[in-house]
């Protein structure tokens, strides 16, 4: 079927008017970010550098930035690991209740986060783990493991066997083989699931407010509390503005590691 | 490597290392190299998240003591299902949140399938290209940002009054109180996880089968309606899992952008201080609702989509 002319021009209409509506919602918030008046109201009367210095010298907004950073950080470490053994292990071996395994690593993004968060809350208190960063970054890793897994997985199926079986014939054992021959394969796959991975855990509130203690504030954690302050609302704005032009470092990477297809892998 | 050289490294063979040695005893071994691959990222699995299920589950069955305010481990009691049960409001709650995440399904179906038709049939590769990047990036800014941009939209004195006051429509407007707040806002957040497995789903059919379908003299409406739309059918459902367990599983926009509660918040504001048990019994409706969805989703087809 070959679309119709107003058909083309309708859909072209219909894209258009769904981007400006993906859109429209940040440009407001990016321009609120230069607001001088600390009252919100549309339109900003006059516009100011001022909020980003106060932000710079905020120093919550420090400790919430480096909390981030060290959740991310070990989250990420802990998916990746684990996620590239699964793979390995789902891949390259066939046994019982391999379909169950991919099943149960979607499970903590496929149920709602609401019940991840609680459950693991309750269980931290029942087993008398106190709450903080180890508690954040048990939860973060939980949800991340899938994300390294089908990067891992996608390009491990796309990979033929033949170089390493001409390691092995050469004499390369398990270790050599992998750490020479099928992990700078694996290179560019684990840094887009490493990248997914962070980027995930950098922005998670929702499991994250049930597993937090009391020094663990996140920069999500920051924001959510902040909002609440119309005091705060300037500060707000800047984070805002930085994390919209900070979230375009993911896609430029993505796109650049692998495409644009991978990107979509957040999914 | 020359013949020589061969012949050298098998007469002096180097002394082996442990790693090396383990190695070689492993390799005959499949079983227990398997076993040792998914020892710890199936442990933690089990241990960490499959066993906070449980906890949460037998929660739902413990005491809370009245007086200190504290939940008995392991002190059984149905009192959690009984106040869910008599409780007119749980119900309520939990018929809105279902409603909102089917309405939020529904919308982000019909606001994904143009644009998402559009990049997989009509866009040159590189508008193609250009327009996933442009969905892309939404999706990656963070949610909050989102969820506070919106608010600051729609609250008094927001960008929302500010267009409607000279048509004189300022004043129904109740700011964030409204319901419709939570289904427009959710709805934008959770349109971009709509729109990838609908394009991929589109780009996948065969342009082949669209021209038969021309040729035997199906019109542009019997080829969509007998042809396109069966064949993207999985990646749609692929597409409302995400709508569907987002929606579901949120707390945080029905509490910024609106005033009516979801299950989520039901089950937030009674995690710690209010009735830990009645939280981890109201969780069992999102949980079961899930679960069923991501079973008639898989018979459908939908997990070859994701």
């Amino acid at each position: 079927m070959v679309e119709s002319r107003p058909v083309k021009w309708l859909l072209r209409i219909a894209s258009s008017a769904v981007l400006a509506f993906l859109y429209l919602p940040l440009i407001v918030v990016a321009i609120y970010a230069f607001n001088s008046s600390r009252l919100q109201a549309w339109p900003p009367a006059d516009l100011t550098l001022h909020w980003f210095e106060e932000a710079l010298n905020n120093p919550a907004v420090t400790r919430a930035v480096v909390n981030s950073l060290l959740a991310g950080s070990f989250a990420t470490g802990v998916a990746l690991v684990l996620g590239t053994l699964a793979a390995i292990a789902v891949h390259r071996y066939s046994f019982f209740g391999r379909q169950t395994i991919s099943f149960l690593l979607v499970l903590p993004i496929a149920l709602p986060g609401v019940v991840t968060g609680v459950a693991l809350q309750r269980t931290f208190i029942t087993v008398g783990i106190d709450f903080g960063l180890l508690t954040v970054v048990i939860g973060h890793a939980t949800f991340c493991v899938v994300v390294v897994y089908n990067n891992v997985i996608a390009r491990l199926r796309r990979l033929p066997r033949s170089p390493e079986e001409a390691s092995a014939d050469l004499g390369g054992d398990m270790w050599t083989t992998f750490r020479r021959v099928t992990g700078p394969r694996l290179g560019t796959a684990l840094m887009s699931g490493g990248l997914l991975s962070f980027a995930l855990s950098f922005d998670e509130i929702i499991v994250t407010l049930f597993t937090s203690g009391p020094g663990t504030q996140t920069i999500p954690m920051f924001i959510f509390a902040a909002i609440q302050r119309p005091n705060e609302l300037p500060v707000v704005n800047v984070l805002a503005f930085v994390l919209i032009l900070v979230s375009i470092i993911p896609v430029w990477l993505a796109t650049r590691i692998s495409g644009a297809e991978t990107a979509g892998a957040r999914l | 490597m020359t013949a020589t050289s061969i012949h050298a490294t098998h007469d002096e063979r180097p002394p082996r290392s442990l790693p090396r040695r383990l190695a070689i005893w492993l390799f005959p071994r499949r079983r227990l190299q398997l076993g040792l691959l998914l020892a710890t990222p199936l442990g933690w699995l089990v241990l960490v998240y499959l066993g906070s299920l449980f906890v949460l589950l037998l929660s739902a069955f413990w005491e809370k003591d009245t007086f200190t305010g504290n939940v008995e481990p392991f002190a059984w009691s149905l009192a959690a299902f009984e106040s869910l049960i008599n409780g007119e409001v749980y119900r309520t709650v939990a018929i809105r949140t279902i409603g909102i995440a089917a309405l939020v399904t529904v919308t982000d179906a019909l606001l994904a399938f143009p644009i998402a038709y559009y990049m997989a049939r009509v866009a040159s590769p590189r508008v193609r290209n250009a327009l996933v990047i442009a969905v892309l990036m939404p999706l990656w800014a963070a949610y909050l940002v989102k969820v506070y941009a919106w608010r600051t939209i729609l609250q008094g004195n927001g960008l929302l009054e500010w267009v409607l006051e000279p048509f004189g429509l300022g004043q129904p407007w109740q700011g964030l109180k409204e319901l419709a707040n939570t289904w427009l806002v959710l709805s934008y957040l959770w349109l971009p996880y709509m729109i990838l497995p609908l394009y991929a789903g589109l780009e996948r059919i065969p342009a082949s089968l669209l021209e038969a379908s021309a040729d035997l003299g199906g019109r542009a409406r019997t080829t969509f309606r007998r042809v396109i739309l069966p064949l993207v059918f999985p990646a749609l459902v692929a597409g409302s899992i995400f709508t569907f367990s987002l929606t579901l599983g949120d707390y945080i926009t029905p509490d910024l952008v609106s005033d009516a509660k979801f299950i989520g918040n039901v089950i937030y504001d009674n995690s710690s201080l209010g009735s830990p048990p009645l939280a981890a019994a109201y969780s069992l409706v999102p949980i079961t609702i899930m679960v069923v969805y991501l079973a008639v989703a898989r018979r459908l087809g939908a997990f070859e989509s994701l």
